[in-house]
């Protein structure tokens, strides 16, 4: 059962890196579109594209905190504590980012709009980036199970940064190729190749880093990489193979495949994330069985998926089916 | 004992207590207008498409844009009290975070309806037809009481814990999940907190409106902006009394020395008296009014009823600072008292002249219910948490193990009052930037990201 619950936090946490993360990406392209003038139509399409959107994306957060911290307590008090410093900046991150985006929208003056706008943007870079931190120095065994690791090296280390930045790209290039479509639907050719060509630009990025990524594994990671070169090598090929059909499609100007393979790319790598960091919550201290709650608790946990799939998933299904129909355009 | 650890986890412990009681107190706010103001723009919506209501279809799509940025507000200082959990209470977590998450997992789903469908209805004015898009509506309100009511089950098992078995060493070796959620405490702290809510988004929108009728405004866009917020709020309040006397006196019961200091029992007595305000200093409470015998009279419905003091328990399991929590307990008592008087005032007008009370001071006590009522919020979220103390976990877990070892709260403190305090005024400024273009007129003006010149939009 406590696989099965590891199994629901991992969908949890791949359906926050590709929707929550399109969001974040999108705040990222909104950060980097330049003067008020020349960023006006980029920015203009961002917002339409993730307003309706972006607080269901953004549960899928509190979703991954909510089954952790109840299906794998222990698991949860040791990040915590160990991570108190880039979760935090996260957290602050989360304020600023939705709470900027939301008053910007109403707020009166120019001037304040920019600096609500300001703070959207940027946080939607650095919350990314320390939640990656955190994924980093997980993954390489940092958090020991009793909570004790080092509060500032265990995040603040190649390693664990380069999984930060991975993930900024990662939220980049996925926003990219979904605003391809988004600027299709409103018509704009020339968004459309804007989009296009930073898609490509953050794909490559995003897939030099996982390589990068790759190598300071095989040092810093031991348990990681040999599970990544072992038993989850297959969702390692997938995702090379989907990122670089994405880019392919990219390159041919296929936005419609593109899309479908940058998520495939995206799901492969947390999955083979979770496969390889197998049987271990957090490597290689404490197991998903040794760290899991009591039965019955996971039972609820269970429960709790199949009320989602059946309730929010219709639901989700219908709000992006109105959202990419345009029925909800302000 | 006495080492350096020790002296390094308690010298975190008011920090943390402060971050917590300030953004969950902030929170709390923004929540309660999340869980109670889709009703009440539902109802605004069904009498502007029932009657054919101009008026009322203008502040239920106002309302929808008003709620759009309180509800993001409110979902990303939530966001932070999920983080908190871990970040300044692992020792919570690792111990019973397999009993405590149960009841926000389940608030999960129903955060994550009322986001989807929030997101139709304010998205969906323009597109969707009339009675369609009303219904969309609708599962936010089910979702905004249904998260309520299990989040607030969470709390109240700190409260009264129950529905697991430990091993010796305290480790939990099995849960009852429907046992944890439906505690001792969920029955009258559940629905004082969804009332609460009511109460609060009620008189604070109501509020809103008293101001502009001050302020001469005196159209049927105020009066029905005033009216229909009022009336929730107006009914819900005498559920509410009713609530909350049950619960005083449950509470009397599940935690004595919490209802002790809330009413400064100092030894367990019968014929217990009942003060109203006062300060207690070294075992004597000066100024407030003594009532002989009312506090028993109130617990068990007669002068003899025993009711427990807090010499029962060692000063060390005792909550801090009873004046405090006797103060905010009076506090949100009278306040609610007189919330009362004020809905009951405009039902005698109503009844009588269907009109509202003519005074100028109906509008002005209106004006300041709202802040009351978030008054009294704050205050009753005071007595249930301090009240506990020095417990997180009710008699199982003193909040002094719950707390991180990790440094230098007091900065994250700092941050935190800082940013919240901007993102309060951040936001008032917001919504009152957008009332202003409202009664300027350019009621469609279209919401566009910073930057743009008019012009230059596709």
């Amino acid at each position: 059962m406590s696989t099965v619950v590891a199994v629901e936090l991992w969908l949890g946490v791949t359906l926050y890196a590709v929707l929550g993360g399109a969001d974040f990406g999108a705040g990222f392209w909104d950060l980097v579109a330049g003067g008020a003038e020349r960023g006006a139509r980029p920015r203009a399409l961002i917002d339409r594209a993730i307003s309706p959107v972006w607080e269901a994306n953004h549960v899928w957060l509190i979703f991954i905190l909510v089954v952790l911290w109840t299906g794998f307590p222990a698991a949860f008090a040791a990040i915590g504590s160990t991570l108190f410093v880039p979760l935090a900046l996260a957290a602050l991150g989360i304020v600023l980012r939705g709470s900027g985006f939301a008053l910007r929208h109403v707020a009166g003056s120019l001037g304040v709009r920019r600096v609500l706008g300001a703070a959207f943007a940027l946080s939607s870079v650095l919350t990314p980036l320390f939640m990656g931190t955190v994924v980093g120095a997980v993954a390489s065994g940092r958090v020991p199970a009793n909570g004790s690791g080092d509060r500032l090296t265990s995040w603040c280390n190649g390693m664990s940064l380069l999984v930060g930045v991975l993930s900024v790209a990662t939220c980049a290039y996925v926003a990219a190729t979904f605003l391809i479509a988004d600027a299709r639907r409103a018509g704009d050719a020339e968004l459309e190749r804007y989009f296009r060509r930073r898609a490509i630009g953050a794909a490559v990025v995003a897939g030099a880093l996982a390589a990068a990524g790759l190598v300071v594994l095989h040092d810093d990671a031991r348990y990681v990489y040999h599970g990544l070169t072992s038993g989850a090598l297959g969702l390692v090929i997938v995702s090379a193979v989907c990122g670089a059909g994405a880019v392919a499609m990219l390159l041919r100007g296929d936005a419609v495949w593109a899309r479908p393979l940058a998520v495939g790319a995206v799901v492969a790598v947390v999955w083979g994330w979770g496969v390889a960091q197998r049987p271990y919550l957090l490597p290689t201290s404490l197991k998903i069985d040794a760290g899991a709650a009591p039965h019955a608790t996971l039972v609820a946990l269970v429960i709790v998926l199949g009320v989602a799939v059946l309730v929010i998933g219709p639901a989700m299904a219908l709000l992006f089916t109105l959202h990419q129909r345009s029925v909800l355009d302000d | 004992m006495g080492s350096p650890s020790l002296l390094a986890v308690s010298s975190q412990l008011l920090p943390a207590r402060e971050q917590m009681a300030f953004t969950l107190g902030f929170h709390i706010v923004l929540a309660s207008m999340g869980v109670a103001f889709p009703a009440i723009t539902l109802l605004a919506n069904y009498r502007g498409l029932r009657r054919g209501d101009e008026t009322a279809l203008t502040l239920a799509q106002r309302w929808s844009k008003v709620m759009a940025v309180l509800f993001a507000v409110g979902a990303v200082t939530g966001t932070v009290l999920s983080f908190e959990f871990g970040l300044l209470w692992p020792g919570l977590m690792k111990r019973y975070g397999e009993m405590f998450g149960i009841g926000f997992a389940i608030e999960g789903l129903f955060f994550f309806t009322e986001a989807i469908f929030i997101a139709i209805y304010i998205y969906g004015w323009k597109r969707l037809r009339p009675w369609p898009h009303f219904w969309t509506g609708v599962p936010a309100v089910i979702a905004g009481i249904g998260g309520a009511l299990s989040v607030v089950s969470a709390n109240s098992w700190l409260n009264q814990p129950a529905g697991f078995k430990a091993a010796a060493d305290g480790h939990v070796i099995s849960v009852q999940p429907l046992d944890v959620i439906f505690n001792r405490a969920t029955p009258y702290e559940v629905p004082h907190m969804v009332l609460a809510a009511y109460m609060v988004a009620g008189f604070l929108i109501a509020s809103v409106y008293a101001v502009g009728m001050l302020r001469g405004r005196h159209d049927r866009y105020h009066r029905l902006g005033f009216l229909i917020p009022f009336t929730v709020a107006a009914i819900a309040t005498p559920l509410q009394l009713f609530v909350g006397d049950t619960a005083a006196r449950a509470i009397a019961k599940d935690q004595p020395v919490k209802f002790a200091a809330m009413e400064y029992v100092q030894s367990t007595q019968t014929h217990a008296p009942e003060y109203l305000g006062g300060i207690y200093h070294n075992g004597k409470v000066t100024g407030g009014i003594r009532i002989p015998g009312l506090d028993s009279l109130l617990v068990g419905f007669s002068t003899d009823t025993k009711v427990t003091g807090w010499n029962s328990v060692a000063p060390k399991d005792r909550p801090p600072s009873p004046t405090l929590l006797h103060l905010a307990f009076d506090a949100m008592v009278g306040i609610g008292s007189l919330l009362l008087l004020l809905g009951a005032w405009l039902a005698f007008s109503w009844w009588r002249r269907r009109e509202l009370p003519r005074t100028i001071w109906f509008l002005r006590a209106a004006a300041v219910a709202g802040v009351g009522a978030v008054v009294a919020l704050e205050c009753g979220w005071i007595v249930t948490e301090v009240g506990r103390q020095p417990w997180t976990v009710y008699r199982l877990l003193r909040t002094e193990n719950a707390v991180t070892g990790a440094t230098g709260i007091w900065f994250s403190l700092a941050v935190v009052l800082v940013l919240y305090t901007a993102l309060g005024v951040a936001t008032v400024i917001a919504l009152r930037a957008m009332a202003r273009r409202w009664r300027e007129g350019d009621a469609e003006d279209d919401e566009v990201p910073y930057g743009p010149p008019a012009g230059a939009l596709p």
